[in-house]
C-alpha cells in the first residue's frame, strides 16, 4: 500500500515536471540601446511574465549603430531572436534575407490591424502579408519658442496654422546683427534633421504632387509640385531670410539654445527638449497650405516575429508581441519613453488629445505618410545634397530637382532585393 | 614514450619528461631556434588570423555581391567596373589626394620649420615642446568637434568672432564646398604635428655637432649648413615621416566623420575621403562587395604611394 502511494506520487511528480518542462519557455527579445525604451521594455517583459507563468523573455540589447548588421549576423549564425524590433524602412532587407516570419493570421487578423492601428502600418505590409506591428509611432510637429514669439509682438498662444503664417512669424522672429550676421533665426533650416522629410512627404503633396509612385519604387517629385515645393524651401534662407542652414550647427541646437524662433522636428525631441529652462516651448501641427491641405510624415520601430521561432517558441512569442502590441503595453510605453500608442483607441483618447503637447502630434498622425526607404541613409543624404547644391553653389532648382530624382532613383534601383 | 620514460628512469633523474630528452637529442643552435619561433608563432599566428585572413577575404569579397542577407556570389568584375564608372568614387578620389598632395608637405615643413628653430630655443624648451605635442595625445574625435564649434558661422563661431573684431568678412568654413575641405585639413596637420616635431628634433639631435662646428670654421652659412649638411644628414627621418604622414592622409576619417557628421563628407561630398566612402558603402548601403572593391583599391592605392617613396627617397649609393 505505501509502495503504491509512493508510485503514485512519484508519478504525479513526474507528471507535474513534466508539465512544467513543456510550459517553460525561454524568448529572447532584441533591440537597440535606449535608456528609456529599455527600462519601459522590462517594465512590459515583468508584467507579461506574470500573466504568463511558463514563458521568461530575455531582453538582449545592442548600440543603434551595430544594431542592424547584429541582427544579421546572427542570423547569419543560426542565433537570432524570437522577437526582434526594427525600423519600419529596413522591412525589405529583412524580409528578403528571411529575417522575419509573416505575423500569424489566427492570432493577428488583417482586417483588426487595419481597423484598429493608425494607418501606418501598411509600411509592415509586403504582398498579403504584414511582417509586424508597432508599439510607438512618431509624428512632427511645429516647435515654437514662445519667448521669442513675444519679444517678437506675435502671440504666443496662437503659433501660425499655415505656410504663410509660418513665415510671416519667422520673418518677424529673425535678427541680424549690424554686419548682417543671423543672431536669431526665425525657423530652423536642417535637411539633415527631418526637413527632407517635411520636403518629402509635407511640401510636395501641399503644392499638389507626389513623392513617389508604385509603392515608394518610383521617384515621382520631377514635377512641376516637386520644384515649387523646394523653391518654397530654399526661398526660406535666399529670399525670406528666415534662417539659414547650418546655423549653430543643428537646428535642434538652435532652438535649444534659444536661437531660433521655431524648427520641425519630432515626438522623440521631447525627451531633450523636456530639459530647457530658459524659455516656454509650444508644439503646433506642422503649417497647413493656403487650401488647407496638411500632411504628415510618420515613422515607426515595429516589433517581429523571426522566421526561425517554431514551435513552443512561436506560440510565446505571439502571445509576447500580442502584449507589446496591447493598449496596456503602449500606456506604460508613452508614460516611460513618450513615444505615441501606434493603436487608435489607446492614442486618441481624452486626455491625450486635451494634452497640448502630444496632440499636435495625434493630429498628424490621421493624415501622415510614411515613405518606404529603400536605402534610408543614402536617400537622406540625396536631399541633402538637393538642397545644397541650390543653396551653396546656386544651381536652379530645377537642375537640382532633375539630378536629385534621377540619383535616388539610382539608389532605389541598387538597393532593390 | 615508453622508451623515453625508461632513459629518464636510467639517467635517475625522477620526473624525467620529454623535454630532457628533447634538450640531449638536439644542439644548442636548435633549441634557441625552437624558442625563438615559439615565441614568434604566436603574433605570427596572431597577424594571420587577425590581419591576413580578413586581407584576402576582402580581396575574394570584392568579386562578389555579399550584402550580408543571402549568400555571396561571385560576379566577377562589376563592382570594379561600378567603381570606376561611380563618379562619387572618382571625386572621393581626388579629395584623397588632395588630403594627400597638400596636407602632408605642408604637415612637413611646419613641422621641420617648428622642429629646427625649437631645437635651438633653451627657454622653457620643454614646456613649448609639451604644447606642441599635446594634440597629438587628445582623441580625434573630441578636436575634431572642438574645431566643429570654432568653424561655425556667428553668433557661436570663435574664428569668425575674431574675424569680425578685424573687420574681416565672415567666412563659411565648413559650410562651403570650397574651403570644407581645407578647413578640415589644417585640423589633421594640426593633430599631427606634435609627433613629426618630436621625430624630427631626434633626428636633428642624432647629428653629431663636430659636423657644424667644421662647417664653421670653413665659414659655411646658415642657408648652406641647412641644405649641406642638416637636410642630407636628416633623410632617414624625413623618408619615415613623409611615408608616415602620406599613409595618415591616405586614411584620415576621424576628423571628416566627426566634424561633418550631420551630413558625413559634405556638403556636397566636398570633403568624403576613400575611407568614409568604404564605411557608409559597407555599414549604411550594407553592400559588401562593392566596399570590398574600394577597400582593394585603397590598397593598391596605400602601397604603390609607399613604394614609389621609398624609392623616390631611398639612399643612394
Amino acid at each position: 500500500m505505501r509502495k503504491a502511494t509512493l508510485f503514485a506520487g512519484l508519478v504525479a511528480g513526474f507528471s507535474t515536471f513534466a508539465f512544467n518542462a513543456a510550459q517553460a519557455v525561454e524568448i529572447e527579445y532584441w533591440q537597440y540601446v535606449f535608456d528609456t525604451r529599455v527600462k519601459a521594455m522590462d517594465q512590459l517583459i515583468t508584467e507579461f511574465q506574470k500573466a504568463n507563468p511558463g514563458i521568461t523573455v530575455k531582453q538582449v540589447t545592442f548600440p543603434y549603430a551595430d544594431y542592424q548588421t547584429r541582427v544579421i549576423a546572427a542570423n547569419m549564425a543560426g542565433n537570432g531572436p524570437d522577437v526582434m524590433q526594427l525600423f519600419y524602412g529596413w522591412l525589405d532587407k529583412f524580409v528578403a534575407g528571411g529575417l522575419l516570419a509573416p505575423l500569424p493570421k489566427d492570432a493577428f487578423p488583417h482586417a483588426k490591424i487595419e481597423s484598429d492601428f493608425f494607418p501606418i502600418v501598411k509600411a509592415m505590409k509586403r504582398g498579403d502579408e504584414y511582417y509586424g506591428l508597432p508599439t510607438a509611432v512618431r509624428s512632427l510637429a511645429l516647435f515654437y519658442n514662445k519667448k521669442l514669439f513675444t519679444e517678437a509682438g506675435l502671440d504666443p498662444n496662437n503659433p501660425p496654422k499655415t505656410l504663410d503664417e509660418y513665415v510671416a512669424a519667422a520673418q518677424k522672429i529673425a535678427k541680424r546683427d549690424a554686419s548682417g550676421n543671423l543672431t536669431v533665426e526665425g525657423s530652423t533650416l536642417d535637411m539633415g534633421g527631418q526637413d527632407h522629410q517635411w520636403w518629402r512627404e509635407v511640401l510636395i503633396r501641399q503644392f499638389g504632387g507626389v513623392p513617389y509612385t508604385d509603392n515608394d519604387q518610383k521617384v515621382a517629385y520631377n514635377s512641376e509640385a516637386g520644384i515649387k515645393a523646394l523653391k518654397f524651401y530654399t526661398s526660406l534662407q535666399l529670399e525670406k531670410k528666415i534662417g539659414a542652414a547650418g546655423f549653430m550647427d543643428e537646428g535642434q541646437a538652435a532652438f535649444r539654445g534659444g536661437k531660433a524662433g521655431m524648427t520641425i522636428d519630432g515626438t522623440f525631441r521631447l525627451g531633450a527638449f523636456k530639459s530647457i529652462k530658459d524659455f516656454e516651448w509650444g508644439v503646433t501641427e506642422l503649417p497647413a497650405n493656403a487650401q488647407g491641405v496638411r500632411s504628415n510624415y510618420a515613422s515607426y520601430f515595429a516589433n517581429g516575429i523571426s522566421a526561425k521561432a517554431k514551435g513552443e517558441e512561436l506560440e510565446a512569442s505571439k502571445k509576447f508581441l500580442a502584449y507589446i502590441t496591447s493598449p496596456a503595453a503602449m500606456d506604460i510605453w508613452l508614460k516611460t519613453v513618450g513615444e505615441l500608442p501606434a493603436l487608435r483607441s489607446a492614442a486618441l483618447t481624452e486626455t491625450n488629445l486635451k494634452d497640448p503637447i502630444y496632440a499636435p502630434f495625434l493630429k498628424g498622425l490621421e493624415y501622415a505618410h510614411t515613405t518606404l526607404f529603400m536605402d534610408e541613409q543614402a536617400q537622406r543624404q540625396n536631399a541633402i545634397d538637393m538642397a545644397n547644391r541650390v543653396l551653396l553653389q546656386g544651381q536652379s532648382v530645377e537642375d537640382s530637382i532633375k539630378q536629385a530624382a534621377a540619383a535616388e532613383q539610382e539608389i532605389i534601383d541598387a538597393a532593390k532585393p | 614514450m615508453a622508451a623515453i620514460e625508461q632513459q629518464g628512469a636510467a639517467s635517475g633523474r625522477p620526473g624525467g619528461s620529454p623535454e630532457t630528452s628533447f634538450g640531449d637529442r638536439f644542439s644548442m643552435r636548435t633549441r634557441r631556434l625552437v624558442w625563438v619561433w615559439s615565441f614568434l608563432a604566436l603574433p605570427i599566428l596572431f597577424y594571420a588570423i587577425i590581419r591576413f585572413y580578413p586581407t584576402f577575404q576582402a580581396f575574394y569579397l570584392s568579386f562578389t555581391n555579399w550584402d550580408l542577407l543571402r549568400p555571396a556570389k561571385l560576379i566577377g568584375f562589376a563592382n570594379y567596373i561600378k567603381l570606376f564608372k561611380d563618379p562619387q568614387f572618382w571625386k572621393v578620389f581626388k579629395n584623397t589626394f588632395t588630403y594627400l598632395i597638400i596636407g602632408t608637405p605642408i604637415s612637413l615643413v611646419t613641422a621641420f620649420t617648428i622642429a629646427f628653430f625649437l631645437d635651438r630655443v633653451r627657454f622653457m624648451h620643454n614646456f613649448i615642446r609639451a604644447l606642441y605635442f599635446l594634440p597629438f595625445l587628445t582623441t580625434a574625435a573630441a578636436m575634431a568637434w572642438v574645431w566643429r564649434w570654432f568653424y561655425q558661422p556667428p553668433p557661436i563661431g570663435v574664428i569668425n568672432d575674431v574675424f569680425s573684431m578685424l573687420g574681416i568678412p565672415q567666412q563659411p568654413f565648413i559650410r562651403s564646398t570650397d574651403q570644407a575641405l581645407f578647413s578640415i585639413m589644417v585640423t589633421a596637420i594640426w593633430a599631427g604635428l606634435g609627433f613629426q616635431i618630436i621625430i624630427f628634433m631626434a633626428g636633428l639631435r642624432a647629428i653629431p655637432s663636430t659636423f657644424y662646428e667644421a662647417a664653421r670654421i670653413d665659414g659655411l652659412g646658415e642657408w648652406a649648413i641647412l641644405r649641406k649638411i642638416t637636410l642630407p644628414l636628416l633623410k632617414p627621418t624625413t623618408v619615415f615621416l613623409v611615408v608616415f604622414s602620406s599613409i595618415g592622409f591616405l586614411r584620415i576619417f576621424d576628423q571628416v566623420y566627426n566634424m561633418t557628421t550631420n551630413d558625413p563628407g559634405g556638403p556636397l561630398g566636398s570633403t568624403k575621403p576613400l575611407v568614409l566612402m568604404i564605411y557608409q558603402t559597407a555599414f549604411n548601403s550594407y553592400a559588401m562587395g562593392y566596399a570590398a572593391a574600394q577597400t582593394v583599391v585603397l590598397f593598391t592605392i596605400l602601397l604603390i604611394v609607399s613604394l614609389l617613396q621609398l624609392w623616390i627617397l631611398r639612399e643612394k649609393k
